[in-house]
């Protein structure tokens, strides 16, 4: 019995000191001169411009990986086909290899002196220290979270839904609409926020292909390094709770969400206890 | 006479096993149709074919002389249920019945009323509003009965409908189908490997082994009739007895005659009912019980004769007033039984020896 609540107590304090203490500090720091120093940080152009190039870069990147993770659970799921390990091992790719690199892979690609550089010069596109390439690069970072949610789930739930939908009369297309898609809706929500989140928090990836232009090519992770490092503490730590607070949203959404369906989400957990 | 599907030498492999083995079968319109055999035997991929969910290697499908392989399956009309139910998990009770009449665009009043005809058939109007998660067993097979149902489709599939369900509930389900069944009227091929189950619901059934058919008819003719030394084992208990015909009398290796039949000499196995095996008490019988077994109502006697060994089923009540225990010296005699030649097949009657020619063979 003490054994239990001494476990527990621990449990607690290990959260309490990794995960409610730092955000508790992000907030009392960035809020530590006062409410109108914190908007005052806030209201200046280049952070409001790193927030408008995070929330494109993650309106671009997370509908790009939700298609893909969807078609890729689906191919996965429902067909066997050659090169289909391959695919699953491939998938986890990004998880592997540390983000700085998979910029530097970028800037070796689509760089001036890269392999497509002088191709992409002469053509007057610019790919690295622009928008297209922080982009990609966080594609690349966050391929794996929606397709990583869905594969497993759509691999367990099977196939049998969509045999007995095509023996109803379904043509594939209303198969893939009306049951394959809804069966995964959950896994994909799961899958949606999660690459939400790491898309809007990347850094390492981002940094090195952004070029850090201050008040251009800059995203909310890399307005707060840039802050810190110029001593510009106070602004810095209000940069990073307009982070914090995104990340709260997704979890009071995420909370909403299953509090709206909670019937539903029962029943579902009950027939996969089954 | 007409035909409600015709099945004309179908053919399927996957990889260099081949399921299904040039198999043609003609099946009755209204007719309940069992697919019985052991796992593994095609009879849920023969019923895939139909259904459109494979493809065949070779062969043709006919529902009513129109030429089903032409077909993609949601062309076809065909009603499918799972073994497993594979109801539509995010879906209400009442959305999973109205499913295919949603596809087809289907006017919304006609959809109700259709669905809530339904739910009345298979007794489950107050849970329209359900998640199949939220009902039993027994409660979804229903339900992806009244799913497959729905469109009124010329054949029924239903592969292992009761395979997942305990034993109680099974009976229950199975009379309402045969209720069911004889309300519509409507084609239906069920796949199962409980012989009890096809032969106490269908009207025809159809023995598949390897891939093949072994035979098909009426539960009785099938019983009465084996058409191979397989079929006979897979309906029931078998003693074999090896042995060879001469001159219209077998003889078992053993050196007993076991009963006359009426075939052309030569090597042959007897295969006999325990029901069929006579034991009596004899103090200079050739026979030894070595065991004895009451389970209930039905009690078991084995004997023994020079390696031979035969099981004899009678009543507890008659094991009682026979006195017989194991050790017992007896007489065995066989009422009836089939002979089958070294491949297992040729079936003839084996009937009873007179005693005078057991006598005469010892």
């Amino acid at each position: 019995m003490a054994g239990r609540v001494s476990l527990i107590l621990l449990a607690l304090a290990f959260m309490a000191l990794f995960l409610v203490l730092p955000l508790v500090i992000v907030f009392s720091e960035a809020l530590s001169s006062g409410f109108f120093t914190y908007v005052g940080a806030l209201n200046d152009p280049n952070v409001g411009s790193a927030v408008l190039m995070t929330l494109m870069i993650a309106a671009i990147a997370v509908p790009a990986n939700l298609v893909f993770g969807v078609l890729a659970s689906w191919c996965i799921a429902r067909f066997s086909f050659v090169g289909r390990d391959l695919l699953i091992t491939l998938i986890d790719l990004p998880f592997s290899i540390s983000p700085v690199v998979a910029g530097l892979l970028e800037v070796l690609l689509f760089g001036t002196n890269g392999l497509f550089g002088g191709w992409l010069t002469a053509n007057n596109i610019q790919i690295i220290f622009a928008l297209p390439g922080m982009v990609l690069a966080t594609i690349f970072v966050t391929f794996p979270f929606v397709a990583r949610e869905l594969i497993p789930l759509a691999q367990e739930q099977g196939n049998d839904e969509e045999e007995a939908a095509v023996t109803l009369g379904a043509s594939g297309f209303q198969v893939f609409w009306r049951v394959s898609l809804p069966k995964l809706r959950w896994g994909l929500l799961y899958g949606v926020l999660l690459c939400n989140a790491r898309a809007m928090g990347e850094f390492g990836a981002v940094s090195v292909v952004s070029g850090k232009i201050y008040g251009s090519t800059d995203t909310l992770p890399l307005a707060v390094e840039s802050l810190y490092e110029s001593y510009n503490i106070q602004a810095a730590f209000a940069v990073a709770s307009l982070l914090a607070m995104l990340a709260l949203v997704t979890l009071v959404l995420k909370a909403a969400l299953e509090f709206a369906h909670r019937d539903e989400l029962q029943a579902t957990r009950k027939q996969k206890a089954k | 006479m007409s035909t409600a599907i015709d099945i004309t030498l179908l053919g399927k492999s996957f990889g260099p096993h081949k399921v299904l083995d040039d198999v043609s079968l003609a099946v009755l319109p209204g007719e309940l149709l069992a697919l019985l055999g052991p796992s593994g035997s095609g009879k849920t991929t023969l019923l895939r074919l139909i259904a459109g969910l494979d493809q065949p290697d070779s062969g043709a499908v006919k529902f009513d002389r129109d030429d089903a392989l032409r077909r993609r399956p949601k062309e076809r009309n065909v009603g499918f249920v799972f073994q497993h139910y594979a109801l539509f998990r995010h879906m209400t009770v009442f959305e999973n019945i109205a499913f295919s009449l949603r596809i087809r665009r289907a006017p919304k009043d006609e959809v109700r009323v259709r669905v809530t005809e339904l739910l009345k058939l298979i007794q489950l109007e107050s849970l329209a509003g359900r998640y199949p998660a939220q009902l039993s067993g027994g409660q979804r097979q229903r339900v992806a009965l009244a799913r497959a149902l729905a469109s009124q489709p010329r054949v029924l599939l239903l592969d292992e409908p009761f395979g997942a369900l305990d034993a109680v509930v099974r009976r229950d389900l199975r009379r309402w189908l045969r209720q069911l069944h004889e309300e519509m009227n409507i084609t239906t091929l069920f796949v199962t490997h409980d012989q009890e189950e096809a032969f106490d619901l269908a009207d025809r059934v159809v023995i598949m082994h390897g891939g093949k058919i072994c035979q098909l008819g009426t539960p009785i003719e099938i019983y009465s009739n084996p058409a191979d030394a397989f079929v006979h084992e897979f309906l029931g208990e078998s003693n074999r007895i090896p042995g060879r015909l001469r001159d219209g009398v077998f003889v078992a290796d053993a050196g007993f005659v076991a009963g006359t039949a009426e075939a052309a000499d030569g090597a042959a196995t007897a295969y006999i009912r325990p029901h069929h095996v006579g034991v009596t008490a004899q103090p200079r019988g050739e026979w030894v019980v070595q065991r004895v077994a009451a389970t209930g109502a039905q009690a078991r006697v084995v004997c023994g004769h020079h390696g031979v060994v035969v099981e004899a089923a009678m009543t507890a009540d008659a094991l009682l007033a026979s006195g017989l225990a194991v050790g017992s010296a007896v007489d065995v005699a066989f009422a009836g039984g089939t002979l089958f030649d070294q491949d297992g097949k040729r079936p003839v009657k084996l009937t009873a020896a007179r005693p005078a020619l057991v006598t005469a063979g010892l």
